[in-house]
């Protein structure tokens, strides 16, 4: 089987800094990858440079594409990795602010990335945005509501539905639930879960919640002053965790 | 009579040449903006400075000027722009459509079709048509480069969503020539269709310092959507002084009472129309 | 269809001063299809251990574990995800799940992961909740709320809905009532004429007795005392 995404030797330092170093690993179609690490440990560098955010100084990000099987993105035009951008790949920003337009209606927001491939038909646009709303949980009657008038688990179930809206293989992910009350994360876990599975998605999710990457990912990497120290099944990886930081990652989780 | 203490048409001639490169870069990529190092003239921004030295750089003594604000050529833009002129380039002006050669304008296309050899010059107060969905200029740069117009069409979704139709009745969105995606400057939608021109149509921001043009004969689209299609309504009312029904009409409120009337907004248009009216009936 | 060699497993606590704490070593045994295995051996000989490094859920420091033609200690983290999907079930002690997510979703999980169709799939976990005396009002509940022993039912519902080739089950009649144990042994007696292979920890000696072909002392894999 063809790995959906290899990235390979994925470096990026900020001068003298590492932001993340040595990054290889293979994510198959249909996985969900849990990168976690504290803050500054490099993850979010790391999914930036995979999602072309950030340039990485060197490496290689290939990712098995439609038309022409495996390509390294970062050697693609722009135009190219732009499009890939909005049709194979999606990203869900931590703040839903930085992935919705805030002064457009909800059904704008997710009917973008369709006008943006070309749908030209304003009702096909307005019942494939009803379903996806529907499909995240948002009333019907909220289509022509700005997000600003949403709670904060509504705006980043919208921003997931108008990122999936195109049918993408690959989701990023940056800390999907950060931010949100616990009853509304549990919510929206269960709806990631479930659109995970039923569309078949690989997705590769970033954040320092470990009880998100147990109910999330099929798999983990560990990552620290930007390398990654260990990797493995999700819960192999937070039951028997090998290395000293990982251990003390788990071992400092409070327990409820 | 030129004032002999400005150069021809005010510019001096390195900036007209400035102009003019910038002006064929224009007309050879229809619908690109093109930056250009706009000169502070003397009238403020807002009041055509962009129209105003694209005009400069077209002109030759031979030229025969008008100029119209919202279709009319008494109105102070428009005559302070013409004695401007007059005064600077010594042209000949006229307020008739089919004798200008030049034409400035703000907000209008004249109803009378132009022919080859006019040229029509447009003030442009915003040249980005993205502007007010995407902020940043390098953003709306590369969206341009790379033909991401997909959030164009959000606009005008939007405009369906809250209106029902496409509220949008000025600074109508255009594709140009199939490729770029152009503001034609805030005239009326009704007047879009005549954005294909037998004339040169060149568009002036200045206070951006953009230029861009429309060369005869360039395919000119309206964006719209398949069940939505473009549509370049106006009033339903003919023309109170002339009886015209295919203008476009200014409203004008004629008592303190709610009295008011739909005229011509293109004076000359409804001049001719009149004097054709007036001789007939003599 | 199972089969363990020289395995071994130890714990390297690093935050408590690198102290290391062998568990087992030298495990070898094997499970046949049809054949159900009893873990035996007082608390903490690492009954639990042996049964998560058989699910994959703890690494091995030595030996092979093999189920059926994957072996399991040297696969790759996909593979491993496969074979849980497809041949290894595991019903465990707790209860592990979304909260919120109905209780009918939970044990129909693992039929859609397969690719069964909704319908199918939920007739079986209507099937298996009505065997197992779950209330037909809990279904639309999250399990969460439970109490112990609909926990665990519910537990046992989700690890034989699919009828995987082989079968961890720890401690899988613990706190039932006589009823539902019955149930439950039933199950395993079905699983095992299914062909099978199964490996248990049963404290409970008459289930032992009944369904356990063969009992594995698991003190008796010499522990390297350090």
């Amino acid at each position: 089987m063809t790995p959906l995404l290899r990235v390979e030797n994925l470096t990026r330092s900020f001068g003298g800094r590492i932001g993340c170093a040595d990054v290889s690993f293979d994510l198959y179609p249909g996985e969900v990858l849990g990168i976690v690490g504290e803050s500054g440990s490099g993850k979010s560098t790391l999914l930036n440079c995979m999602a072309g955010h950030l340039a990485p100084d060197s490496g290689k990000v290939i990712f098995d594409t439609r038309a022409d099987g495996p390509t390294d993105t970062l050697t693609m035009s722009e135009p190219e990795r732009r499009m890939l951008s909005r049709t194979d790949w999606a990203f869900v920003h931590q703040n839903p602010r930085d992935g919705l337009r805030m002064r457009i209606s909800a059904g704008g927001n997710v009917g973008e990335r369709l006008m943006a491939v070309g749908a030209r038909r304003y009702g096909t646009i307005r019942s494939r945005a009803l379903d996806w709303l529907e499909r995240v949980e948002i009333s019907d009657d909220r289509i022509d509501d700005r997000p600003a008038a949403f709670s904060g688990g509504m705006q980043q179930r919208l921003q997931i539905a108008r990122n999936l809206v195109t049918g993408p293989r690959l989701v990023f992910m940056d800390e999907p639930t950060g931010g949100l009350d616990v009853s509304v994360q549990a919510r929206l876990l269960d709806l990631i879960r479930g659109l995970v599975r039923r569309m078949g998605l690989s997705a590769i999710v970033v954040t320092h919640d470990l009880a998100v990457v147990r109910l999330l990912a099929d798999r983990l990497m560990v990552m620290k002053d930007g390398h990654v120290i260990e990797s493995g099944l999700t819960d192999q990886v937070l039951d028997d965790p090998q290395a000293p930081y990982t251990q003390l990652l788990v071992s400092s989780v409070l327990q409820v | 009579m030129t004032d002999e203490a400005y150069n021809f048409a005010y510019l001096d001639e390195q900036t007209k040449r400035m102009v003019r490169r910038a002006i064929l870069k224009g007309v050879a990529v229809p619908g690109y903006q093109v930056p250009f190092a706009s000169r502070e003239m003397p009238m403020p921004y807002g009041w055509g400075t962009g129209g105003v030295q694209v005009s400069a750089a077209c002109l030759t003594p031979e030229d025969i000027f008008k100029v119209i604000d919202q279709g009319a050529d008494d109105t102070t833009n428009a005559v302070s722009i013409r004695k401007f002129f007059e005064k600077t380039a010594g042209v000949a002006v006229t307020e008739k459509t089919t004798a200008a050669t030049i034409i400035q304008t703000r907000h209008r296309i004249p109803e009378t079709p132009l022919t080859e050899g006019q040229i029509l010059v447009y003030q442009v107060p915003i040249p980005e048509p993205l502007r007010f969905l995407e902020p940043r200029e390098t953003e709306t740069r590369k969206m341009h480069s790379l033909e991401e117009y997909g959030l164009m069409h959000v606009k005008l979704y939007e405009d369906i969503a809250r209106h029902g139709e496409i509220a949008t009745a000025y600074a109508y969105p255009v594709k140009v020539e199939g490729r770029y995606v152009m503001d034609p400057s805030p005239i009326p939608k009704f007047d879009n269709p005549r954005l294909v021109s037998a004339a040169i149509q060149l568009f002036g921001a200045g206070r951006e310092q953009r230029i861009y043009a429309v060369p005869p004969y360039t395919q000119v689209v309206s964006l719209d959507f398949e069940d939505y299609p473009f549509d370049p309504s106006k009033a339903p009312h003919p023309c109170a002084l002339c009886g015209a029904e295919d203008s476009y009409l200014d409203e004008v409120i004629t008592d303190d009472a709610g009295g008011r009337m739909f005229v011509c907004s293109d004076t000359d248009y409804c001049t001719q129309r009149r004097a054709q009216q007036d001789g007939a009936a003599a | 269809m199972i089969s363990v060699d020289n395995l071994s497993k130890t714990f390297t606590l690093h935050n408590q001063g690198g102290q290391v704490i062998p568990v087992i070593a030298g495990a070898t045994f094997s499970v046949a299809p049809g054949e159900c295995v009893a873990l035996t051996g007082e608390s903490g000989a690492g009954k639990s251990t042996v049964m998560r490094i058989l699910y994959g859920n703890y690494l091995a420091q030595g030996g092979s574990v093999r189920i059926g033609d994957v072996t399991l200690t040297e696969a790759e983290p996909r593979e491993i995800l496969a074979l849980r999907r497809e041949t290894l079930g595991y019903v465990s002690q707790f209860l592990r799940v979304v909260p919120r997510v109905p209780t009918l979703d939970v044990v129909a999980e693992p039929l859609l992961a397969l690719g069964v169709a909704e319908a199918e799939a939920f007739e079986r976990a209507r099937g298996l909740l009505t065997r197992l005396r779950i209330p037909e009002t809990l279904w639309t509940l999250s399990p969460t709320t439970f109490s112990g022993g609909e926990q665990q039912r519910v537990n046992i519902a989700r690890g034989f809905a699919h009828r995987y080739p082989a079968l961890l089950l720890d401690e899988p009649t613990a706190s039932l009532d006589p009823t539902n144990r019955e149930t439950v042994l039933r199950l395993i007696e079905e699983a095992k004429s299914a062909g099978v292979a199964i490996v248990g920890i049963f404290h409970d000696k008459g289930a032992r007795d009944r369904v356990a072909d063969r009992e594995i002392d698991v003190s008796s894999f010499a522990r390297a005392v350090a």
